[in-house]
């Protein structure tokens, strides 16, 4: 492989790493704004929990260049919006049922207690359950962005921006360090992201720690 | 969805669809060639290594770390450089599509055997089984959930996955979409995302047989309980 | 909130840290196409889009640097698709210009087009393009749809011109981008203009690497490659000679959206195409596909040297 390309062109480099960033990462986040509140119904209204646990998968289920083309062609035009909602949407898969596995594992003692102490039903499920919920709900978050970052790459070949239009330059022209440097920093991007939300989850759940160290 | 349906009804009944290179059988046909390919060869690779990590415990995070490395990976970036290096045909997308599935069947299956009940693998031993019999008679049947659970989602990820490598020339359903989209064809890219999804149903339906037939009653009802 | 635990409100805190990063980053994309479209329209920004292959997205570059060279704002939206993708965006207004080819937008338009020469294709065009856009003038630089096939080939099948294929089509395996076989320029037109038959079509990039590289190594007997493709001449290709003019004349033309591109832009179009011939855009290509210089550069260059 010939290096050459690559020294000449690192800020274009940088502007698609930016541009991904923000293709990738503003789907989960809506994700999760939906997630939240499908998942805290899913666990209240058990019967709700087959259909919306149905759609999310069959919404991962199709295939992501079908979506980007749909919103693109018929929605939302050519601009990364249209990548955005199909991503948000992918996310649903991860996100719902870790939402509702993290609610479920709450322990029914802690609840009870909770109630006893005098807790309203979203005082409860804000401080108490969410809180408790939040190691599984972290892994779900951490999962949906590492997909989200690659899945995103789609995009870039359809002209709605990111890494992917390295992919697409590089194919077209012939440019093999030009692909490999968007694998490279597709993954770098991946695990930089899955670094911030473990230390996320860390600052979140200070407990998980001091009960370590007690035990130690 | 009836307005959805009226759209495709054209493109479904014209006998244009179901007949030669372009058509419908020829496409499903190819696509789960490339599944069943991809999905035996990852097996062979991804299964022995997954049992032994999960057997003797060691590797497990290494298998972890490659799962997530391999769940990072852009499909379309490793399908062109692949391309690049090798030229267009089967083999190129086929080690994509391997690549991709052997994480999630070497994360459940070391996950599997290593969350077997450690009392019963010392029951066996107690009883004068071998290492490899505790592996093969009491390991693999217990773990075969999981196992089934990551065949499944390697299954679905390579029925996904091989839509993308249309991109370099591929075969199958993924052809409706890329070919629809440039010709704008849109029931063609519609017909060919439907028959992508309800490839992925038939196969999730079939890994519910295999379950029914492959775990032991025992294990199945050890589940429910 | 009272008594909220520390994780709760760290969580808040977060979020929103994160929310407003994201929004952020987000106030760069600016609103909706639709809500841009008519921002654009009324502060005469040019929105330049492109098809999805290296010349067409120079020619983008060419005519948006030309432009804002003089003054005009211009948004790039490059490496769309084919031409029945992006020409719905310039439909919509999503785009308003194109550096399109005339023949090839005629018989997009008007399947049963038979103008051969500039002047003629021109003239129909103009009757055929939907109200509200223009044609500006055409550019001598042209760069047409093209069969290729490999010396061996060629001199195996004492190929010359595309009337020879039509008894040993049969057994060759054609390779092209998708929309090629239901072009009218494409795979239609050789069947019903020269009675060609290929064995099969494959589906492959746009007169890109991989066909080119499918041709070299015999996957394909027979592949779509433009004439201004350098590949054609390092890989000692052999180009079919078109005596019926199937492919027409295809003059780089840009096409507009009358309202949304603002007179001095016209202009300037029309000055970068009273410069551009075929030699010229030849010499870009190879720098751009051979030289990998990006298309960006190499235009900035060629105006410069042009004086534009």
């Amino acid at each position: 492989m010939e290096w050459q390309w690559l020294p000449g062109h690192l800020d274009d480099l940088a502007t698609a790493t930016a541009q991904h960033l923000q293709l990738a990462l503003l789907p989960v986040v809506l994700g999760l704004i939906i997630s939240l509140p499908l998942g805290i119904v899913s666990v209240r209204w058990r019967w709700t929990y087959p259909p919306i646990f149905g759609i999310a998968n069959l919404l991962y289920a199709i295939p992501s260049i079908a979506l980007f083309v749909f919103m693109s062609q018929y929605v939302t035009g050519l601009s990364v919006v249209s990548a955005i909602i199909p991503l948000a949407l992918f996310t649903l898969s991860v996100l719902v049922p870790n939402v509702v596995d993290g609610l479920k594992q709450v322990p029914d003692p802690v609840r009870q207690a909770a109630t006893a102490v005098g807790f309203g039903t979203l005082r409860r499920l804000m401080q108490v359950e969410l809180p408790i919920a939040v190691p599984v709900i972290v892994a779900g978050i951490r999962v949906a962005t590492v997909a989200s970052i690659s899945l995103g790459s789609v995009a870039g070949i359809m002209g709605l921006g990111g890494l992917g239009e390295l992919f697409q330059d590089g194919q077209q022209r012939d440019i093999p360090s030009e692909v490999f440097a968007g694998i490279v920093l597709t993954i770098l991007l991946a695990f930089v992201c899955d670094v911030i939300l473990v230390l996320v989850q860390r600052a979140l759940t200070p407990w998980s720690r001091a009960r370590k160290g007690a035990a130690a | 969805m009836s307005g959805f349906l009226n759209f495709l009804l054209p493109w479904l009944t014209s006998p244009a669809q179901w007949s030669g290179q372009d058509g419908v059988p020829n496409r499903v046909s190819e696509h789960i060639f490339y599944t069943v390919l991809a999905l035996a060869v990852a097996m062979l690779l991804a299964l022995p290594a997954g049992m032994f990590t999960g057997h003797t415990g060691r590797g497990g995070f290494l298998a972890a770390s490659l799962a997530n490395f391999a769940r990072a990976l852009p499909t379309i970036g490793l399908l062109v450089i692949i391309v690049q290096g090798m030229g267009i045909g089967l083999v190129p997308p086929l080690i994509v599509l391997v690549a991709l599935a052997i994480p999630p069947i070497l994360i459940n299956t070391y996950e599997g055997i290593r969350s077997v009940d450690a009392e019963m693998k010392d029951a066996a031993r107690g009883v004068g089984m071998t290492g490899r019999q505790v592996l093969f008679r009491v390991e693999l049947p217990a773990a075969m959930p999981l196992i089934l659970l990551g065949l499944r989602t390697a299954a679905i990820q390579i029925v996904a996955t091989a839509t993308v490598a249309a991109y370099v020339g591929l075969g199958g359903l993924g052809r409706f979409i890329f070919d629809g989209l440039s010709r704008q064809d849109y029931q063609a890219l519609a017909g060919g995302t439907v028959f992508a999804v309800l490839l992925a149903l038939v196969v999730t339906l079939v890994f519910m047989l295999l379950r029914r037939l492959l775990v032991p009653r025992g294990v199945r009802l050890q589940e429910k309980a | 909130m009272k008594g909220t635990p520390a994780t709760m409100r760290k969580l808040i805190g977060l979020t929103s840290l994160g929310a407003a990063a994201l929004l952020a980053l987000s106030a760069c994309g600016g609103g909706t196409p639709a809500a841009q479209s008519t921002a654009k329209a009324s502060s005469g920004t040019v929105t330049v889009g492109s098809a999805n292959f290296p010349e067409n997205v120079l020619l983008g570059e060419i005519y948006a640097q030309a432009m804002e060279g003089k003054g005009v704002k211009v948004e790039k939206k490059l490496n769309i698709g084919s031409r029945e993708v992006y020409f719905r965006a310039l439909k919509r207004g999503e785009l308003s210009m194109l550096p399109e080819y005339n023949g090839a937008l005629l018989t997009y338009l008007d399947p049963k087009a038979t103008a051969v020469t500039t002047a003629e294709t021109n003239t129909a065009l103009k009757a055929k393009l939907p109200s509200g856009m223009a044609l500006l003038d055409s550019a001598q630089a042209e760069d047409k749809d093209s069969v290729v096939v490999t010396k061996a080939t060629a001199q195996k099948d004492h190929l010359t011109t595309l009337a020879d294929l039509k008894p040993v089509a049969g057994k060759m395996v054609f390779g092209g981008p998708p929309e090629f076989k239901t072009r009218k320029q494409g795979i239609v037109g050789l069947k019903s203009e020269y009675g060609i038959n290929f064995k099969s079509f494959k589906s492959l990039d746009t007169a890109g690497p991989i066909t080119v590289s499918a041709l070299s190594k015999g996957q394909i007997q027979a592949a779509n490659l433009f004439t201004t493709d350098p590949a054609v001449l390092t890989k000692g290709f052999v180009v079919l000679k078109d005596p019926k003019n199937l492919f027409g004349a295809q003059n780089v033309t840009p096409v507009v959206n009358d309202k949304l591109v603002p007179a001095n832009a016209k202009q300037v179009m029309n000055q970068v195409s009273a410069k551009l011939t075929t030699p010229e855009l030849v010499a870009m290509m190879k720098k751009v596909n051979v030289d990998k210089d990006d298309p960006s550069d190499v235009a900035k260059q060629w105006l410069k040297d042009q004086s534009l």
